[in-house]
């Protein structure tokens, strides 16, 4: 069998750490990766199985979601315990809307990669921030297609040059910069090699009520590792620029640590947690969505990649909110919940035999 | 005034000829619906263009006391009201006729046969409304008066049916009845009646109108739909927007404004079905509605939906292809590329409603059909049978509580103590579920549309990836049963069978009498899904020949039969038609005289 699937993680070590809901870090992991050896999207899978360990979620109560590529097969290496559903290339973000709404109690994680959103699924990806869909939303970028060998994705900067010696010469889509202009609720710039910044930053998205982004950076190792390309470990290590040092702090636990005035930002989340951004060169506001623009905007022009919480609305209201379901999930009625009663039936049936109850008139084209 | 004639009764065609968004609605319903409140069958038909406004458009109402209301090629009474189309509407007409035209439309001369009447229509109605662009909609009503007298209408359900319809606006009810008023008058001053006339009977007493969509519409919220995602495309965009009128005003809570529903407008039909199979997999009754153009976008989740076995139920309310097509005229050509919709080995469940009674209860049974066989159910109607109105027995509560499929709860999968997504536990193909958010440790798998074992792991292993696929087959086998099975009428001595599906059925009964008249005895199976109950094969080996009638070009249904039982492919005879107007009785008889002819001249 040339299966790549093993079965899920072994019990826990004795005295292993078990976090507040009794669960040890081994219940969050997953079967062994297929990536290449120093992948950054296992960097990411590790930062994942650490974040949720460490926020006590409910393996049942999450749904993992994701595309096709490199990165949507990762949520097979995390959190075995937990749902998934690895969809059709780019169309994710339809998937993660029709089980939000059908049981709007699942916390949805989804996994996408750089081709995945910005190439094929850039419509979806549009139109599940403009309903602001409860997901956290990762792009897992490198800027190339790997499982195909190396091509450009629609994410890879100019002049940046492929292993194959060409060089691309078309702009990017900076997908936070999209995200940021549709009004998305969390908007977030990471690095995979970055794990103490990343961890926080997870946490957060996975607090926020809405669709959060979060692009982090992941090196290929395999096809985009050399000199000459701007994703190259070596580049993005050299040109990261963190806005701020990030903290998050869950809604059970106390503030730890005191900050002078003027030194941090908070931002606080739908479930009581918060994120502390400690101010770094300059004092960055999260909340100030054009100023979060033109900061992209000179950092591309620099050649950086400007990484932290870029851009939190917390308070903007989350999809099942509009759509106006009742509280209990569509998922678990039952039929004398949904099946109208006798007298339903008849009315409707008296209207039709009489003509005064016609629903719709014909017509269009 | 003309002697009395003999006339026809209750057995005739009326034809209204007039512009897309004139309004004539409201008085083609008041017409057909008067009609119906006298106690005689009648169906209404649209023909309309893929335009919101200015282009020709007619609707046709058949009278027919043997209750057959499937189109014909003739009619008999012609309002025509718009000007640009009175000439060929006119020269259409046949002997003994009645044509009806406003004042003011010029046409050329018509054979001595046929009677023409210029009405002021427009006048009329002048010192009725003042306003000019409201008398362009009220003008409609004046036909109805006229109508009324030349083929005997009650004046008394004329305002029945008018008020009905508009009781909630007594301002306008008022106009509208003054304008009906008006024509009447005229219409007995000036006019004799024509040639054919409806007279009462007591043969549509409790029975409704409806259209299929509506009914579709209506059987979905009885069948307890939680979750609807689509995107807009004629003819199927009023099965949707009636789902939502109904949900509205049956599943919602009138003080908290809470619903027991989703309805979601999608940003293309790729996302509906995405949403339509994360809600289903997330453990919602889950549903979509389109057309053509829209399956096209649908065609690789379809696949997905097949491969992961998650259920889904896709009406397709079938319009002319390819491609864009004609999008307002009818057809039944999506069934070779629903019935292997998708990339690989792939095959659906078609289900064939042929009267609005059967969209109403397959609106139900298509979900328990789709999460019993955990795949999409895909309920193949048309915009004949969609978006026309037709008479039908009230429709029935259902009394059967819905079927889930096999889920299992975590206190299953508890005793089990083992839970395996893809396993053929029972024999019959069809595997386990269970919903996401269940507890139980072992409850959760990975939903992948790449190559997995039973236990939802994924392999590219050569021995799993033809042993997953051969029980999917063995599930669809089962299907065979689980679908309806088709209904059969046998005629005893006939060599000769007819075959059909979906709306034809409605021009079949007729057809069949016709024939009879004419000496040729029929069998006759009417499909209602596939793939095929094993008594399908039973009945093409139970006649010599076969005719398989269909509305395409390439006689699809025939194909599917063929591959299906490629020995009795000799038998099988196809009658095809495909213009985008409904298929009449004397197509499928004319079909079939023929081919009978053909059948002696061999021998």
């Amino acid at each position: 069998m040339t299966t790549a699937a093993k079965n899920p993680a072994p019990g826990p070590p004795p005295g292993a750490a078990k976090n507040r809901i009794g669960l040890t870090q081994a219940d969050y992991k997953g079967s062994e990766s297929t990536l290449c050896p120093g992948c950054g999207h296992d960097a990411i899978t590790n930062s994942i199985v650490t974040a949720a360990f460490e926020m006590g979620i409910e393996p049942h109560r999450l749904a993992k979601l994701s595309g096709i590529g490199c990165s949507s097969k990762t949520p097979a290496y995390f959190m075995s315990r937990s749902f998934a559903f690895n969809a059709v290339h780019g169309r994710m973000p339809s998937i993660a809307t029709g089980v939000h709404v059908a049981n709007r109690e699942l916390q949805l994680l989804g996994i996408s990669g750089d081709g995945d959103t910005a190439s094929i699924g850039i419509g979806q990806f549009i139109h599940l921030i403009r309903r602001n869909v409860p997901v956290a939303y990762l792009v897992e970028n490198n800027g190339v297609y790997g499982l195909t060998k190396g091509q450009f994705s629609a994410t890879a900067d100019v002049g940046t040059r492929a292993k194959t010696g060409r060089v691309n010469e078309i702009m990017p889509i900076d997908l936070c910069a999209l995200a940021i202009e549709l009004g998305c609720g969390f908007v977030a710039r990471s690095f995979s090699g970055d794990p103490k910044q990343l961890r926080p930053i997870l946490k957060a998205a996975l607090s926020h009520r809405g669709t959060a982004v979060i692009d982090i950076l992941s090196p290929c190792v395999t096809f985009n590792n050399h000199l000459g390309s701007t994703k190259s470990y070596d580049n993005v290590k050299e040109h990261d620029a963190p806005l701020h040092d990030v903290f998050y702090i869950p809604a059970h636990e106390p503030i730890m640590v005191d900050y002078a005035p003027g030194e941090t930002r908070e931002v606080r989340l739908f479930d009581g947690s918060r994120v502390t951004l400690k101010k770094l060169d300059h004092d960055y506001d999260p909340s100030d969505g054009m100023r979060a623009m033109v900061t992209l905007r000179q950092a591309r022009e620099e050649g950086k990649f400007v990484t932290g919480v870029l851009y939190a609305n917390p308070a903007k209201p989350a999809f099942d909110r509009e759509v106006g379901m009742v509280e209990q999930p569509l998922s678990s009625l039952t039929l004398e919940q949904v099946r109208p009663g006798r007298g339903a039936l008849e009315e409707i049936m008296t209207g039709l035999r009489t003509g005064a109850g016609a629903p719709v008139s014909a017509g269009g084209g | 005034m003309n002697a009395p004639t003999p006339h026809r009764v209750n057995e005739f065609n009326v034809h209204v000829a007039t512009v897309n968004g004139s309004g004539s609605q409201t008085a083609n319903t008041t017409l057909l619906r008067s009609i119906f409140q006298m106690g005689v069958p009648v169906g209404g038909k649209n023909l309309f263009p893929s335009n919101i406004a200015g282009l020709p458009t007619w609707f046709t109402i058949r009278v027919n006391e043997k209750g057959y209301l499937a189109r014909q090629k003739a009619n008999d009474l012609l309002v025509a009201l718009n000007a640009e189309t009175a000439a060929a509407d006119i020269a259409a007409m046949g002997p003994g006729s009645v044509i009806v035209v406003n004042e003011g439309i010029s046409f050329p001369d018509v054979p001595a046969d046929r009677t023409v009447h210029v009405v002021p229509l427009t006048k009329l109605v002048e010192p009725i409304v003042p306003d000019a662009r409201l008398r362009r909609l009220v003008v409609n009503m004046v036909y109805v008066g006229v109508v009324s007298h030349l083929v005997g209408i009650d004046p008394d359900e004329v305002d029945r049916a008018l008020t009905a319809q508009l009781g909630r606006k007594q301002k306008a009810l008022a106009v509208n009845r003054e304008a009906v008023r008006a024509g009447l008058e005229y219409a007995r001053a000036n006019l004799p009646p024509a040639p054919f006339r409806v007279e009462r009977r007591n043969l549509t007493g409790g029975k409704i109108l409806i259209e299929g969509n509506a009914a579709a519409a209506l059987g979905a919220m009885f069948g307890g739909v939680t979750f609807v995602a689509w995107y807009p495309i004629t003819p199927s965009s009023s099965l949707a927007e009636a789902l939502q009128t109904y949900l509205e005003r049956y599943r919602k809570d009138p003080e908290s404004g809470a619903s027991t529903y989703a309805i979601l407008q999608a940003e293309d039909e790729i996302a509906a079905i995405g949403m339509v199979l994360g809600a289903s997999w997330a453990g919602a009754r889950s549903m979509t509605a389109t057309s053509g153009p829209g399956l096209s976008l649908m065609t690789e989740f379809v696949g997905y939906a097949y491969y992961a076995e998650i259920p889904a139920v896709i009406w397709d309310v079938q319009r002319i292809g390819p491609s864009t097509g004609l999008p307002t005229r009818t057809s039944q050509g999506d069934l070779l590329s629903v019935a292997f919709m998708s990339h690989g080995d792939t095959k659906h469940v078609m289900l064939f409603p042929s009267t609005v009674d059967d969209c109403f209860q397959y609106g139900m049974a298509a979900f328990d059909l789709a999460e019993r066989l955990q795949t999409p159910v895909f309920v193949m109607s048309d915009l004949d049978l969609g978006m026309n109105v037709w008479m039908s027995e009230p429709f029935a509560y259902p009394e059967k509580p819905w079927d889930r499929g096999k889920v299992l709860t975590d206190e299953q999968v508890e005793r089990l103590g083992k839970f395996e997504r893809y396993r053929d536990a029972d024999g019959d193909g069809i595997p386990y579920r269970t919903i996401p958010g269940q507890k139980h440790p072992l409850a959760a798998y990975f939903t992948r549309g790449s190559g997995h074992d039973e236990q939802a792991r994924y392999t590219e292993s050569s021995e799993t990836y033809p042993r997953v696929m051969d029980r999917l087959s063995k599930k669809y086998d089962t299907a065979r049963r689980l679908a309806p099975g088709p209904v059969i009428d046998r005629a005893p001595r006939a060599k000769v069978g007819l075959f059909c599906y979906g709306s034809t059925a409605v021009a079949m009964e007729e057809a069949r009498d016709l024939l009879r008249a004419d000496g040729i005895e029929t069998s006759h199976l009417l499909l209602k899904a596939y793939p095929f109950h094993p008594d399908v094969k039973a009945f093409v080996e139970s006649c010599e020949r076969v005719y398989v009638v269909e509305q395409n070009r390439d006689a699809q249904m025939t194909s599917l039969l063929e591959m299906d039982m490629p020995d009795l492919a000799p038998r099988l005879r196809s009658i095809l038609h495909y213009d985008g107007l409904p298929i009449d009785a004397v197509t499928i008889m004319d079909g079939v005289r023929s081919g009978e002819r053909e059948e002696v001249t061999v021998r």
